[in-house]
């Protein structure tokens, strides 16, 4: 079982990198861009029975290591 | 007094923190990490500066669960003496030792140049030598320093005299190299036992080096 974990700065919080990334492509002429939250993803292994264990399993990871909830939120999707 | 410096994979500052310290006079000891347990006479823990584990997923984030580092909480937990440096700083932000969080700096640009800071607090053990709004020439040298924290915990900050040094230029004017909320350079917890600061004091020993100006922050941890 797979666990694709996206990680991203929590709306609110202003991202330094999303904003460089919208700057730059308003230079290459792309102009219907409204804003860009840069995040990072995580790809997981897992030895799981099922789906909602898996979940559980990694929502612990993501509160203790993967996403620093101060300024961070993340989501999960777990693929067979 | 016995100072500990626990060193982290990465780690790069420990050899500037124990040559601040022993030109003070003190007693320093370097402790790898997977170590258990401090010394008993520990009098104050200094984490350092560095790139602990590459800074890999967030800076100071793996760092968090290494073993010392829990004897290091119990210790702050108990009243003792912590100061983090730089990725020492966000070491103890990513503990929760101290409340908030590093971004990366506001330009993306890695920042490394003297700084003056301006002290806000100095009724802690860590600024007890320095007067308030007086002025520091303090490097600093780090790619994320970009200091959050939520409304209210920064509320929560000036409420209990916890923001101790703020980012400003030679005249005291505000002047932020990266972005953090209200120019905050430095914090401590609510009880005063924990400080982070992102600049370097311990490499503002003397003035041949630019600027003496550390000397008089870091004696304020001496007996």
């Amino acid at each position: 079982m797979k666990a694709i974990v996206n990680v991203y700065l929590k709306e609110g919080v202003l991202d330094p990198q999303g904003k460089a990334v919208h700057h730059a492509l308003g230079a290459l002429g792309f102009e219907n861009v409204e804003n860009v939250r840069v995040g990072k993803q995580i790809v997981l292994d897992l030895e799981s029975t099922s789906k909602e264990s898996a979940q559980k399993e990694v929502e612990k990871m993501c509160e203790t290591l993967l996403a620093n909830t101060v300024i961070e939120d993340y989501s999960i999707e777990i693929v067979q | 007094m016995k100072i500990v410096v626990p060193r982290f994979p990465g780690t790069n500052c420990e050899f500037d923190t124990v040559y601040a310290f022993e030109r003070l006079g003190e007693d320093v000891e370097i402790v790898w990490h997977e170590e258990q347990t401090l010394p008993s006479n520990t009098d104050l823990v200094v984490v350092p500066g560095g790139f602990s584990y590459g800074d890999y997923l967030r800076s100071g984030a793996i760092a968090r669960f290494s073993p010392i580092m829990k004897a290091i909480k119990a210790y702050a937990d108990n009243g003792g003496y912590v100061l983090g440096i730089c990725n020492g700083f966000q070491i103890l932000l990513e503990s929760h030792l101290l409340p908030g969080a590093m971004k990366r700096n506001e330009n993306l640009h890695f920042v490394s140049k003297h700084q003056y800071l301006k002290v806000e607090n100095n009724d802690n053990r860590f600024l007890r030598k320095c007067e308030v709004g007086e002025l520091l020439n303090i490097p600093i040298a780090h790619a994320e320093g970009n200091y959050f924290i939520e409304d209210e915990g920064l509320k929560e900050l000036y409420d209990n005299g916890q923001v101790l040094l703020t980012y400003c230029d030679k005249n005291g004017d505000p002047d932020n190299p990266n972005g953090s909320i209200d120019n905050i350079a430095g914090i401590c917890n609510k009880e005063r036992n924990v400080f982070g600061l992102m600049p370097h004091p311990e490499r503002a020993m003397e003035s041949i080096l630019g600027s003496q100006d550390g000397v008089k922050m870091l004696e304020g941890f001496l007996l």
